[in-house]
């Protein structure tokens, strides 16, 4: 199988929908021109011309709103924001139009849209272009939350995305658009709502997402190595719909659970996940069930403190110690 | 202010006395609510347009099945302009299952999508940019329709406002923004609050092409809109029209109506569109007292009805609480957990 970045995975997700239906259309800043200030869209202004590739005034609310119109009249708008941040320019019209128009106009109207940002730290890019706030928007019912972690997830979750009839928030953590993996030739999807277990184990349930994911895989291997811990890592994928399902399966297996994310801890999308383990799986837990997330500061610019603010892999591995 | 011999002239009896008729429907139609709202039977908020029926008559009766409305939250007069049936429009504002957004929207969520009336919406401003992508699918399908788009004068300080119009006008799109301007954006006035209190100029500086029009007077609304609609058509990029009205109740129903004194409604209140245009039409000889009481009566027999079968239409079911969360067959039942909607629980 040919290996792919997240990069190349998602821009032929992006290509492939472009082509399948005249519908499908990408607008966003810099997407065109520039080629994507993450070279998702590069060449597509070339191969789709402007009316399909369209660049777009730096002005969130109006171009997401656009999309959202557009929607609503039958196309299948893609619009890009360069971050998560600028998404807040933006949320509004996502929180107070996108996700109600389906449900106030009693199912008259559909709204699928593709909304996709960049989320994440690690690239030393200050506190205003280095938050992880999926977890805002998985709160919010009417929208569907999807974040990706490794290039075949990216392709098939973003093709499902376009295929759905919701808006859909599609989160790409910026840290990992360089990550290379498996792509299969052709068309395939990945459905939302089913979480992936990365590495079986029995001793403990490292849940993640995203960005997250990576810090969790290398906690287990370490875990493994150095402490004969079996730990199983699950990759949530999406966070609405989320299969909890999968993650209840797996705590009633292991009896222990550690949930990471980027995101401030206090108020976070962990403590969704924690809340529902211990709703749902109380009985089978051996220890309190263990948060390693972001902390809960803005930002920093310096590389050791941006490390030392992000979930790190002897952080999980130290919480799965604390509780065997 | 008088209706001109010129402004009637080459519209038919028959349109001039839909354009009465419409408008005195909105008028007594929201009389009709207001009295249901204070006997309960409504509930919520409920924003009045009486006083503004001219804009929405003057401007909808224009328009083509294919074009599309969005509107605000003082939207009723739009929707009835628009033909969607009184009857479900007071069961909306009812909370009924009959109602046009199955009770779920309420009065400031009107929708209509077969008759391409693409909403109510209660964020100030936030529906602008709506109605550019919405423009954006007419392009798309170029077959020359078009989108109006209703905004009050207290959406113009909302970045909205300016976002959209750039759009609007870098893209072309044919969007008609027609905001009523009534002076108030609920208790404060414009001129308070504004830099600059002409919204048409805001718009001008767009280079969007913009007047200002007598929102009193139906048929200089669609004088206006006529033009509008001519240059849209052509793909010639937005247009923006400041319609100059007035309402004549409250911000909503639970206004004390401090703001503004009596002489100031009063005044207002003698340019009454319904009434200026009735006495024109009369004056002129274009209906008779009769033909005007025949559409008053048929009008009163209407709104009875719509409040009949308000009164008589279910409640929605309780199971509806989940549905059209999530729009497709695979929807999940709860909106959040479990495997493409397998609903699974402790």
């Amino acid at each position: 199988m040919p290996e792919l970045t997240i990069r190349d995975a998602l821009r032929e997700a992006l290509r492939e929908e472009l082509l399948a239906d005249p519908k499908v259309f990408l607008m966003g800043e810099d997407i065109g021109a520039y080629g994507g200030s993450y070279a998702v869209t590069k060449g597509f202004l070339e191969e789709f011309g402007p009316e399909r590739i369209r660049d777009t005034p730096i002005s969130e609310l109006a171009i997401v709103g656009a999309g959202i119109g557009a929607a609503m009249a039958g196309l299948r708008p893609m619009v890009e924001l360069m971050t998560i941040n600028f998404s807040l320019l933006a949320i509004d019209q996502i929180i107070n139009s996108a996700s109600k128009i389906h449900y106030m106009s009693g199912g008259q109207i559909k709204v699928p849209l593709v909304i996709r940002m960049a989320s994440g730290a690690g690239s030393q890019l200050g506190a205003q272009h280095s938050h992880s706030l999926e977890g805002w928007y998985a709160h919010v019912p009417g929208l569907k939350v999807v974040c990706p972690s490794n290039p075949y997830d990216a392709k098939g979750l973003l093709k499902t995305a376009f295929r759905d009839d919701n808006p859909v928030i599609f989160i790409e953590h910026t840290a990992i658009y360089s990550l290379k993996g498996e792509v299969p030739e052709g068309e395939y999807f990945v459905p939302f709502g089913e979480a992936n277990i990365l590495r079986p184990g029995a001793d403990v349930t490292i849940v993640g997402y995203s960005g997250s994911v990576h810090q969790s895989m290398r906690a287990a291997a370490l875990l493994a190595e150095q402490d004969e811990i079996e730990a199983e890592v699950i990759d949530m994928r999406t966070l609405r719909p989320l299969d909890i399902d999968t993650v209840i399966e797996s705590v009633k297996k292991t009896g222990r659970a550690v949930v990471v994310e980027d995101d401030w801890r206090f108020g976070g999308f962990a403590g969704e996940i924690v809340s529902l383990i211990q709703e749902m799986a109380f009985d089978y837990l051996d220890a309190p069930i263990a948060r390693v997330a972001g902390a809960d500061v803005p930002m920093p610019y310096s590389r050791a403190l941006e490390m030392a603010a992000l979930p790190s892999e002897p952080q999980i591995a130290e919480a799965v110690r604390r509780m065997m | 202010m008088a209706i001109s011999e010129r402004a009637l002239a080459g519209v038919s009896k028959e349109e001039l006395s839909h354009l009465l008729h419409q408008m005195v429907l909105i008028r007594r139609f929201e009389e009709k609510a207001a009295e249901m709202y204070a006997r309960g039977r409504i509930r919520g908020f409920l924003h009045l347009y009486i006083g503004q029926e001219a804009v929405a008559v003057g401007a909808i009766s224009l328009l083509k099945p294919e074009d599309y409305i969005v509107s605000h939250y003082r939207e009723h007069g739009h929707a009835l302009a628009r033909g969607v049936e009184a009857d479900r429009v007071m069961a909306e504002l009812f909370g009924k299952a009959t109602g046009v957004s199955k009770g779920i929207g309420g009065s400031m969520h009107l929708f209509d999508a077969s008759r391409r009336f693409m909403g109510g919406y209660a964020i100030v401003g936030g529906h602008l940019p709506l109605a550019c992508g919405l423009a954006m699918g007419c392009q798309y399908e170029k077959d020359g329709s078009i989108v109006c788009c209703f905004l009050g004068d207290g959406s113009v300080n909302e970045g909205a406002f300016h976002e959209s119009l750039n759009l609007a006008a870098v893209w072309r799109l044919p969007v008609l923004f027609i905001c009523e301007n009534n002076f108030y954006a609920m208790g404060t006035a414009m001129r308070k609050v504004s830099a600059l209190a002409e919204i048409y100029k805001r718009a001008e500086a767009y280079g969007i092409r913009s007047e200002q029009v007598d929102g009193m007077d139906v048929m200089a609304v669609r004088r206006s809109v006529d033009e509008a609609l001519k240059l849209l058509r052509r793909g010639e990029g937005p247009v923006f029209i400041e319609a100059i009205t007035y309402r004549f109740r409250g911000h909503s129903m639970a206004d004390p109506e401090f703001y503004r004194n009596k002489e100031e409604v009063e005044h207002w209140r003698s340019l009454d569109p319904i009434t200026n245009f009735r006495a024109a039409l009369l004056a002129k000889g274009i209906i008779t007292e009769a033909e005007a009481e025949e559409i008053a009566n048929r009008v009163e027999r209407e709104v009875r009805q719509s409040v009949d079968f308000a009164e008589q239409s279910p409640d929605p079911p309780l199971e509806s609480l989940y549905a059209n969360v999530y729009a497709g067959p695979d929807a999940p039942v709860d909106g959040w957990r479990g495997r493409r909607g397998r609903q699974s629980d402790a």
